[in-house]
């Protein structure tokens, strides 16, 4: 099946005072249509960055400066600011983390909703608040009819967040971008969301780029998972591959710098020394390997790139390379 | 490294270094009586830590707040080292404050950002008297070699530096007056994954090093239970369900654990999809007049008629685990 989205060599950077942050430093990735992809990463890896820039919506002082974004055959980064008007909220949808903030406090949830059926399916006020009835009672929000009246402000987080969801899948886009969708909710409230993710992706065939810092909340919910490290894709791999057959030494360390709650025994955590690399001067080779226990000297002359270990494993690192076996070994590192 | 974090938390100690008996704190807000905590009991034994849990306005913080009297308290005790710190005068309260000390979610608020680091970390030593001159420098050196930070750092200020630096000069700041009590409230809440390990570690160091006790408050159950010798459940103000760490996993009682046990995310794909979840209806009611009987009641899928009529009490269900639910 041809892919719904296509991003080839995405290089996104912000002019700041300080100079040119490289937050997007040359990733490609796919997504296929109904598939939920997740990128997971720490602050600052360019996740955020990479959804923003697929929707176009930098702030000013950030540009797309190299690359495409195929998405459904037309080339996102070079539209034209009014043709891409037709795409969010139509064919793309986004949800944020934080869903006080994103709705407007003064409008009633009606008319929010109602704004997008009314500018891109051509609907009168009527059939759109008959839809935003429809579409609450769609994300789970009890007695839909009495709650599409109220304001933002009478709704707690968690309901908050269905409703983002709501607007976001009013016109039926073929993909929802979920930037950190939980991370501003309560557990319990995280799984009610959650649920719902799954449950709307396989009823409507949606496609979800799902983007967190929680190893936990893609682990039971995507098909494929990229691992993003100072604005470049470090690892990808289906669930399995990256859970229980890390190559890259980031990845390994983060999966044990998270206590499992089903943990049987008390072990100490594993803790990845320093912080990651400014990206005002991203290091010469790796951008990892400053923080790498198993660093070689190419390391640091080189970067490496995404190469292919099995099925859709990849990883960018020179461990996998033949000739390192016998460092690594020396180094007490697992078998690559 | 294993084996010594095990060796100074004996589970059996019986030496308690805190004890709060009947804690409650109410605010008055236009709407009425938010009742933030709501008669809560507990005890910490010396070099033990306690978590605390719960979700969003359960009343966590309320508690780590009240027991250093940064809140007045409506009712209840606070034993600290047998002395009743809510029976203490404001003015006699130094003595207690340099015993028991915090370090807050927040490291970019909790920094006043026209300090110098040296300054930030000094503060405690001037206020209760404890180092002048060549004999405070000392000290800070050495308060930033232990939360593993440079003495050239002494001179900078605190947004020059990045969250888990800015968190381990909140704990140098709190170390600086030899605590033997230690409240973290959500302390790796606002950090990322890989640096909120480096200050876990370094809080077990820390204990290991100077016999320390914490209450340890936080939201995420997985981290609590990695960091606690036992651990209480908080619900609406209520202190539900306690137990030790495991016995707690594994054997659940209230309700309300079972679901947030089950609902916290697991990075363990094939466990992840075999996983069967209780999903909790709607949302924590409010805690200004909060329903009558069992708070827990609205949303809990076991009720029965008594937990509309009566408040479940905690009760001892055997091997220090006490859980406040009517079917226990």
């Amino acid at each position: 099946m041809a892919n719904l989205l296509e991003v080839r060599n995405l290089r996104t950077h912000f002019q700041t005072y300080a100079g040119t942050v490289q937050a997007v430093n040359g990733i490609s990735f796919s997504v296929a249509p109904g598939e939920a992809l997740g990128i997971v990463g720490e602050s600052g890896c360019g996740k955020s960055v990479t959804a923003t820039s697929i929707m176009r919506l930098l702030p000013p002082n950030g540009k797309i400066v190299e690359g495409e974004i195929d998405f459904d055959g037309r080339d996102l980064a070079s539209l034209s600011e009014r043709e891409m008007q037709h795409i969010r909220g139509n064919e793309i949808s986004m949800i944020f983390q934080d869903p006080m903030t994103s709705l407007n406090p003064v409008l009633k949830i009606r008319t929010q909703i109602s704004e997008s059926l009314q500018l891109h399916q051509n609907m009168t006020k009527a059939q759109a608040a008959k839809r935003s009835v429809e579409l609450l009672e769609l994300v789970g929000i009890p007695s839909p009819a009495m709650r599409v009246k109220q304001y933002p402000h009478e709704f707690s987080g968690g309901m908050r967040q269905r409703v983002m969801i709501a607007m976001a899948l009013s016109c039926n886009p073929k993909m929802l971008i979920a930037d950190e969708p939980t991370t501003a909710l309560d557990v319990t409230i995280q799984a009610q969301i959650m649920d719902l993710m799954r449950e709307l992706r396989q009823k409507l065939n949606t496609a979800i780029i799902l983007i967190t810092h929680d190893l936990g909340v893609v682990a039971g919910m995507c098909t494929r998972i990229q691992v993003m490290y100072a604005g470049r894709i470090i690892e990808r791999g289906t669930p399995d591959d990256i859970y229980y057959n890390p190559k890259h030494p980031y990845t390994w360390g983060l999966l044990k710098s998270v206590p499992r709650v089903d943990a049987r025994e008390r072990r100490r955590l594993h803790s990845i020394l320093g912080q990651p690399p400014d990206l005002l001067a991203p290091p010469e080779g790796c951008e990892f390997w400053p923080r790498c226990d198993y660093a070689m000297e190419i390391c640091q002359r080189q970067k490496p790139e995404l190469a292919n270990i099995e099925g859709e494993h990849e990883t960018a690192c020179w461990l996998t390379h033949p000739a390192a076996a016998t460092h690594l070994a020396a180094k007490g590192g697992p078998a690559q | 490294m294993m084996s010594a974090v095990n060796a100074v938390k004996p589970e059996s100690a019986t030496d308690t270094l805190v004890k709060v008996s009947n804690l409650k704190k109410y605010f008055d807000t236009e709407n009425g009586i938010l009742k933030a905590v709501d008669d809560v009991s507990f005890h910490i034994e010396r070099g033990e830590t306690l978590g605390l849990v719960g979700e969003s306005g359960c009343g966590k913080t309320t508690v780590g707040r009240t027991i250093t009297r940064l809140y007045e308290p409506t009712g209840g005790a606070m034993f600290f080292d047998g002395v009743d710190i809510f029976k203490t005068h404001e003015s006699d309260l130094k003595p207690f404050r340099s015993k028991a000390q915090m370090i807050f979610q927040d490291p970019y608020a909790s920094l006043n950002p026209r300090m110098t680091v040296g300054d930030i970390i000094g503060e405690p030593l001037d206020i209760h008297k404890l180092a002048r001159g060549q004999e405070r420098t000392d000290r800070i050196f050495e308060l930033l070699d232990l939360v593993g930070l440079n003495r050239e750092h002494a001179n900078r200020y605190p947004h020059e530096f990045s969250g888990g630096q800015r968190q381990r000069i909140g704990v140098a700041r709190a170390l600086a007056v030899s605590p033997s009590f230690i409240i973290c409230d959500e302390p790796i809440s606002a950090l990322d994954v890989s640096i909120q390990a480096q200050v876990v570690n370094m809080l077990e160091d820390l204990q290991n090093r100077f016999g320390l006790t914490y209450l340890f408050i936080a939201h995420d159950l997985s981290m609590v239970k990695h960091i606690s010798n036992r651990v209480a459940v908080m619900y609406l103000g209520k202190i539900v369900e306690t137990a030790f760490s495991n016995e707690l996993y594994d054997h659940p009682m209230h309700p309300y654990t079972k679901a947030l046990l089950s609902a916290i995310p697991i990075p363990d794909p094939a466990v992840e999809r075999q996983r069967t979840r209780i999903i909790l209806e709607g949302d924590v009611p409010s805690p200004i007049n909060p329903p009558p009987g069992c708070r827990f009641k609205t949303r809990c899928s076991e009720v029965m008629d008594i937990c509309h009529a009566q408040e479940p009490l905690l009760k001892d269900v055997g091997g220090k685990h006490q859980v406040a639910c009517h079917r226990a």
